[in-house]
């Protein structure tokens, strides 16, 4: 898939994978599975450990492929009517 | 061997060199203070992706997740990082993609400080920056208190037997006999939570915004490594952390805790996805976005932020976990964190490190809070009262500084209050509950057009009447107990009752009055061609 940066399909893409990572998030089948990992770490506690280095993967995608440049733009745009800035309170 | 000799002073020399470190570090960033409110407030819009990343992450983590998260684990199991630290992973960076970014440029663009001035030039109302401002002050508190309360029992956990003449404690057993009580010889409550108070205050009322984020960085680093120390140290003295996984798997009170079943429910577990969307609305975390240098200084915060919650929250379920097996049944859950270092790390020296580093999580958080509630009173109400040509830079610094110590002792007194009732983890979650019920108010205030002042007023109303109640029942009922079993409604968190009456709050509100000036609104939307 040829992902063009910060294109609407990006977005698309980042959006599924939330979504996805959403439901997985709640893993019921090992509610109640007491086994451990590597000997120490029960299953539960591994798999939510895992999620969040996935959700990590997420955020870098959605820099890669969703990053608001247009926003920074705006920003710092000079708007015709602006507040006061506090520099000058 | 006299009971005197063996009385280390290690630890509370370390603890207090650390607090007086960061009363320098305070001092040495008054040396970059600019002078201007912008600097105090805001340090002149110019930090970087590294130093914003450890601020907002040393804010987002209190005493809530060292001190809360074990005691939590030891109450309820595992499941607690899937009910917190896994959502928050996903969802807090997802907020600081989607509305942090869109905050700093609306920031930057119109020069705003509080969300209450963005709210009220964004729907034109006065009256709504008016009653925003004390909705945000009532939620802050119970976050300060999660603090205020864990640092206490912290310092009292860590450093019991240090003077037993000074702070002697005593119970009463089962057979009438009088024995020493486990926390003999800490530092009371009232001392350490006072102390710490004092070191954060000091540091902030000298280095602002700037001395929050330098503090917030080193505090950032030292809690970081603290917790691989004190990780290290609890699960080696256990014989490893296989045999400390086992002794807590084979005990009575600790093997269910290994899983769910039984612990936490289906429904509760899912509607916790709520809770972490609090970091939308939580004021100190504007004020740290508005600090950015350009909008690019988010993407280390926004992927580094699952992975640094996990570093902290894996070590603390594990010692929770592990606790239940070493302690056994009906240990107070604010204290096992501090109970597990005190009785097992026994060299001083890392006993006094690890102390510093979960004092560290706690106080980078604090500190935040205090600077945002003193730059809102400034900026949200004198200055909007009285006029900003009425005071100089100078005299603004003094009114937030005013402000901070009044909010500083009530929250004090009321931490004395509450720290024996109180369990820190179910405060914080109802914390995080009011500021996610405010949640919808943000995301239409940025994406819907529509959305109008009745409706922001509405949903906070709704917001407001929904989590007292709520809160009420669950925290200040008689009879209630410390760790005691959280409020469900139809087995759901009551944040999503909150968050549900906000939202038909806003949405019928916007869609029953006007909606402001296309002006006003063409002001807050880049246009589509700037979009593209």
């Amino acid at each position: 898939m040829n992902l063009k940066r910060h294109s609407a399909a990006g977005r698309r893409l980042i959006w599924f994978l939330a979504a996805a990572l959403f439901v997985l998030h709640h893993d019921f089948w090992w509610w109640s599975d007491r086994s451990l990992v590597f000997g120490f770490l029960p299953v539960g506690l591994a798999y939510h450990a895992a999620f969040s280095a996935a959700a990590a993967l997420l955020w870098l995608a959605a820099n890669r492929f969703a990053w608001p440049d247009e926003l920074e733009a705006w920003a710092d745009q000079a708007p015709a009517e602006t507040r006061q800035p506090v520099t000058h309170g | 061997m006299n009971a005197a000799a063996t009385i280390s002073y290690v630890p509370v020399v370390l603890i207090g060199g650390y607090l007086l470190l960061l009363l320098g570090l305070g001092l040495v960033s008054q040396r970059f203070f600019r002078g201007t409110s912008a600097d105090y407030f805001l340090v002149s819009r110019s930090v970087g992706p590294f130093l914003l990343l450890m601020s907002i992450f040393g804010t987002t983590m209190t005493g809530f997740a060292m001190v809360g998260s074990s005691g939590k684990a030891y109450s309820d199991g595992i499941g607690v990082y899937g009910l917190m630290a896994s959502w928050s992973g996903l969802i807090h960076s997802g907020v600081f993609f989607l509305v942090g970014i869109r905050l700093w440029a609306i920031g930057k663009r119109y020069g705003y400080v509080t969300q209450c001035a963005f709210f009220r030039d964004r729907f034109e109302s006065p009256t709504l920056g008016y009653l925003l401002f004390p909705v945000l002050v009532l939620l802050v508190i119970p976050y300060l208190l999660v603090g205020v309360i864990s640092a206490g029992k912290f310092l009292q956990s860590a450093t019991a037997g240090t003077f037993p003449e000074l702070f002697a404690l005593t119970i009463k057993a089962a057979d009438g006999a009088v024995r020493a009580h486990p926390l003999s010889g800490g530092i009371p409550p009232w001392l350490g939570s006072g102390i710490i108070c004092l070191i954060v205050l000091g540091y902030v009322f000298f280095g602002g915004l700037r001395g929050a984020v330098w503090a917030n960085t080193f505090q950032t680093i030292v809690f970081l490594c603290a917790g691989v120390v004190a990780f290290w140290m609890i699960s080696d003295r256990l014989g490893g952390m296989a045999e400390a996984t086992r002794r807590a798997a084979e005990s009575a009170f600790g093997g269910p805790r290994l899983a769910r079943e039984g612990m936490i429910g289906h429904l509760q577990f899912l509607s916790y996805c709520l809770i972490p969307l609090s970091v939308g609305m939580f004021p100190h975390l504007f004020q740290h976005w508005l600090t950015a240098r350009n909008a690019k200084s988010f993407r280390l915060t926004v992927v580094a932020h699952p992975i640094f919650i996990m570093l902290v929250w894996v070590p603390c379920i594990l010692i929770g976990l592990w606790a239940t097996g070493h302690q056994g049944e009906g240990v107070n859950p604010n204290a096992v964190l501090g109970r597990m270092v005190n009785q097992l790390v026994h060299s001083p020296v890392l006993t006094g490190i690890v102390a510093a580093g979960v004092l560290a999580a706690i106080m980078s958080s604090l500190d935040s809070q205090f600077m945002c509630l003193g730059t809102m009173f400034t900026e949200d109400i004198i200055v909007r009262r009285f006029g900003r040509e009425r005071f100089s830079d100078r005299q603004e610094v003094l009114l937030a500084r005013g402000f901070i110590v009044a909010i500083v002792a009530i929250t004090y007194f009321l931490a004395l209050y509450l720290k024996d009732t109180a369990h820190v983890f179910d405060l914080g979650v109802w914390c995080f509950s009011g500021f996610a019920g405010l949640f919808p108010l943000i995301v239409a205030a940025l994406y819907w057009r529509r959305a109008t002042k009745a409706g922001m007023i509405t949903g906070l109303a709704a917001t407001a009447a929904s989590w007292l109640m709520l809160f009420w029942h669950d925290i200040f009922a008689p009879g209630k107990k410390a760790g005691g079993d959280e409020l469900l409604v139809a087995g759901m968190m009551p944040v999503v009752f909150i968050v549900a009456a906000s939202a038909a709050g806003v949405i019928v509100g916007s869609l029953l009055s006007r909606p402001p000036s296309q002006a006003t609104v063409d002001k807050f939307f880049p246009a589509p061609a700037a979009a593209k």
